[in-house]
């Protein structure tokens, strides 16, 4: 039985250490704002928070989350409390087909809380790891910096303090 | 100026639905398919545009979206017409029907950047129709002057008073549609021209986008109208393949897995060996568990080296010739100045992020699949040939679309869903792995290209000849989509024996246009010839974003380039100089050097900035590009790219300029990176490390600029990727003296 803390609730698991955490969040919690796009940690589309570090789900066995915090999109902002990351992303018009962008947000997101005022190279750095096939890379950069503007933005409200880097 | 538009049939036109909604289709376009679906307001989905006695306004959407935005885009259609919002207008995705053919194919697939061009007018006279209709309907109920009453922000207005549409639809339902319905003038327009945020934003940032993926688990929203919430017993199921594509099942020992935690069944079906399973993770993990002997294609045969070599052999065939004007051979022959050069691409994997997917309910006489698919109707087709369902009785659930690129069009990942829910008897849906999906592709094929032109004593090119190596997409298409075509009663084996005669149709008898097209058409020059050299080692192609523009541009504008070197002038200037048949590739490419000061390159280039230029005509829209690139170690950096655009008249600016930054960034990954080799018949690619795609830090910045224009609408999702592997080529050699021939650019 692994126990950990799923978008603010004590959830449990009696599952194989070994099972990722994206497949038990997608088939188990039934959460599918977390994507599945290549199962070996390189596109990001399956990026969570877990501890408040954005982590590659697809390779995160569950057992590595044992009494760790886990942040899907589903618990990052809602319709009616959007993060400020989805909000900027709605202001440019930022998703396409849409399949990674719960990715990009958790990144761009962890990115904030950890560095509020990223610059290209940082925004570069921390992104780096999730692939949008339809090139929304340029919107993604706008929306980053129209948040890191935005002087009352308090990371504090929205994630735990980024503790390390997160996986590649 | 408004239009006014007469004899549309009025069969078919509307129908009055059990609980009194208003329904319209398009004009022309029959509507007498099975219902596919209900929901709680009665609402029935035989239709286009539906108004519901709730005064909801239901657009079925009959193209996909994978990205492109065509639920935005078409929406603003239907908005305009009913002057009402887009957010206001409930959009769900269509399923299989006549009515949602795309007009300009005859089937319901979606690409080709057609979307809007083909649905510019038909959709907006559907809404019109509904205005007038309802408007009529009031003027009648309220016993109103029609002329005192207009519909606004998805209510019917007198004056201050307001009323809901849904009050009408009823009596609106039984009126004769009006034979004539006026278009909103284009000084009155309210959403068209202007830019629009996507209406599916909000569910694709907060994850609640239901793409095909997501089936099965009843968290995702209901942005599309598909009952999948209770697929009872859905299991999952994964599928262990031939390396080699087309390779079958000799032997298979399913021992090891059989026991395995969460394994239901081992089923081995035409193309492989499934394992379905409790959940996905089992279903994959069991796979690598399964011993599996193969018989393998005739393609294990074949390796990369050798494909380019008997590429480059097959350069110095005549071939079958394509387009023929003048005599290219003898002006070559006679001209003073001539230069000829090989360009070469390889095949490319279209990586949409969301991994092929299918998920499949078989009952006795009926079937629901639900399908992130750029053809439903092609996925119902399919589906009929591997199961026991007859095709009309195949419900067709369309879902988002994690990126298509020409990938959706092929139906290969439903023949395995329907074929493993057969064998098993169980609901399941099929997810493949990344590693699945890159090495089971349809391909954008390899080709080579030997260029030839001749320059005259007055500088300008004279003759140009082209001959193009390589295989044809469009047989491999006709291998799939011949079922559709065909009446149901034929035996397979008569469909199996049509579809295969498409690929001698395009080695013997005529060329396939998506082979060669854009190898000519743009410049003015007295004598061209394209010839094409089939050469086909056997790997399945298909569409991949901007088709054979994907490749041809890079040929024609790459070598256009030498040329304007070997005649000592401007590249642009040696550009413009040949359009003289082309005045908005002309205005473009001006537009385009001019954002990026073109003509004082010489000072960017004392920072080590080299910019290159390229102009290409595709899916009736022109776009220029010009890259700015430093090369520093070897290494190629893309830093900008100025695009101007001339789409025709433009829908949503913004919608516009995503497809071309996307376009962009599409065709960059293609320049810098992408390659798909064989080994032994079997790609040796399988993931973005050993398929490298664009990613953040290589992603330039884009500075864009669409062209004011009142001419008809054309294409905007492909038309960005065929100048920027070019334009990148040019601005290499500008910087390097080095001129790159080849795909993906790498610098001696």
């Amino acid at each position: 039985m692994i126990e950990f803390q799923l978008n603010g609730e004590p959830v449990s698991v009696d599952l194989p250490a070994d099972t990722p955490l994206l497949w038990i969040i997608r088939e188990h919690f039934q959460l599918t704002g977390s994507k599945f796009g290549c199962g070996m940690g390189l596109c990001g589309a399956c990026t969570m928070h877990v501890d408040g570090v954005a982590s590659r789900t697809c390779i995160t066995p569950i057992a590595a989350v044992a009494g760790k915090a886990v942040t899907t999109i589903e618990g990052l902002g809602s319709d009616e409390n959007l993060h400020p990351v989805q909000e900027a992303w709605l202001e440019h018009n930022v998703p396409q087909c849409g399949y990674c962008q719960p990715g990009q947000i958790m990144s761009a997101s962890a990115l904030l809380a950890n560095n509020p005022k990223p610059d290209d190279a940082a925004i570069d750095a921390a992104m780096s790891g999730n692939i949008c096939r339809c090139g929304t890379y340029p919107r993604i950069k706008k929306a980053i910096k129209s948040v890191a503007a935005v002087q009352h933005f308090d990371p504090a409200t929205v994630s735990e303090p980024q503790v390390a880097g997160g996986e590649s | 100026m408004s239009r006014s538009v007469s004899s549309l049939p009025r069969r078919s036109f509307l129908k009055l639905l059990g609980a009194g909604g208003l329904m319209l289709s398009m004009p022309t376009l029959a509507s007498d398919m099975p219902l596919l679906y209900s929901q709680g307001d009665a609402l029935m989905s035989d239709g286009v545009l539906q108004i519901t006695p709730s005064g909801e306004i239901v657009f079925l959407m009959p193209r996909a979206e994978m990205g492109q935005g065509t639920n935005t885009g078409l929406t603003m259609l239907i908005a305009e017409e009913l002057d009402t919002p887009p957010e206001m207008i409930t959009v769900l995705h269509a399923g299989v029907g006549e009515e949602y053919k795309n007009p300009l194919f005859g089937m319901q697939m979606t690409g080709g950047s057609t979307s809007i061009m083909a649905h510019f007018e038909p959709l907006r006279k559907t809404a019109a129709t509904a205005r007038e209709m309802i408007l009529q309907a009031a003027s009648e109920q309220l016993n109103m002057d029609p002329g005192s009453l207009s519909i606004r922000d998805g209510k019917l207005w007198f004056a201050e008073k307001s009323y809901g549409l849904g009050d009408f639809v009823t009596r609106a339902s039984q009126l004769q549609p009006p034979e004539n319905v006026v278009l909103k003038a284009n000084g009155n327009l309210r959403f068209i021209g202007k830019k629009q945020k996507r209406i599916d934003a909000l569910a694709k940032v907060t994850g609640k986008a239901r793409f095909g993926i997501d089936v099965g688990s009843p968290s995702g929203d209901t942005v599309i109208n598909a009952s999948d919430q209770n697929i009872p017993n859905l299991k999952r199921a994964a599928l262990l393949r031939c390396p080699v594509i087309g390779g079958t099942v000799k032997s298979v020992n399913a021992d090891a897995v059989k026991n395995l935690e969460g394994v239901q069944q081992v089923v081995p079906i035409f193309n492989g060996v499934a394992v379905v399973a409790e959940h996905y993770w089992q279903a994959k993990k069991a796979l690598a568990e399964l011993q599996v002997e193969w018989d393998l294609p005739e393609l294990a045969k074949h390796s990369s080296a050798d494909i380019r070599k008997t590429f480059e052999a097959a350069l110095s065939e005549e071939g079958q010739t394509a387009f023929e004007q003048g005599d290219s051979k003898a002006a070559i022959a006679s001209a003073n100045k001539k230069h000829s050069a090989d360009y070469h691409v390889p095949y490319l994997a279209h990586a949409t992020m969301e991994p092929m997917n299918c998920t499949v309910w078989l009952q006795d006489d009926v079937a629901d699949i639900w399908v992130p698919t750029q053809g439903p109707d092609a996925s119902q087709s399919v589906a009929s040939e591997y199961c026991d369902v007859p095709r009309d009785n195949i419900r067709v659930h369309s879902t988002f679309l994690g990126g298509g690129f020409g990938r959706r069009v092929n139906q290969d990942y439903v023949a395995e869903a329907v074929a493993i829910a057969h064998a098993s008897g169980l609901p399941i849906q099929l997810v493949w792995s990344r590693e699945d999906d890159m090495r089971n592709d349809f391909y954008r094929p390899a080709a080579s290209a030997r260029m030839s032109a001749a320059i005259n004593d007055a500088g300008k090119i004279d003759a140009w000849d082209v001959t193009r190596v390589g295989p044809n997409i469009t047989g491999y298409t006709i291998d799939e989509m011949a079922g559709m075509f065909l009446p149901e009663f034929l035996p397979g084996g008569f469909v199996d024996w049509i579809s295969k005669r498409g690929h001698g149709v395009f080695e013997n008898w005529t060329v396939d246009h998506s082979s060669i097209e854009g190898l000519w058409e743009e410049y003015s020059i007295a004598n061209k010839t394209v010839r094409q050299v089939t050469v086909d080692p056997g790997l399945r192609l298909g569409f991949w974003r901007s088709v054979g523009h994907s490749f041809s541009g890079f040929f024609k504008e790459g070598f256009f380039d030498e040329l304007a070197i070997v005649a000592e002038e401007d590249p642009l200037a040696y550009r413009l100089s040949h359009c003289d048949d082309m005045p908005r590739l002309a205005a473009v490419l001006k537009k385009a050097a001019e954002m990026s000061n073109w003509q004082d390159r010489e000072k960017l280039a004392v920072k080590g900035r080299f910019l290159g230029i390229a102009g290409v005509f595709s899916f009736n829209s022109y776009v220029a590009q010009v890259a700015e690139v430093s090369v520093e170690a070897g290494q190629i950096k893309v830093h900008k790219v100025y695009c101007a655009a001339d789409c025709g008249r433009v829908i949503n600016p913004d919608g516009v300029a995503a497809q071309l930054e996307g376009g962009i960034i599409f065709g960059l990954s293609a320049a810098l990176s992408g390659s798909i080799t064989l080994k032994d018949g079997a790609v040796e690619q399988g993931n973005f490390h050993d398929y490298p795609v664009v990613r953040m830090p290589e992603a330039p910045e884009i500075d864009l600029h669409i062209m004011p224009s009142t001419q008809a609408p054309t294409g905007a999702g492909e038309p960005g990727v065929p100048p920027i592997a070019p334009a990148v080529a040019n601005a290499v050699f500008a910087a390097t003296g080095q001129r790159l021939r080849e795909l993906p650019l790498r610098l001696a």
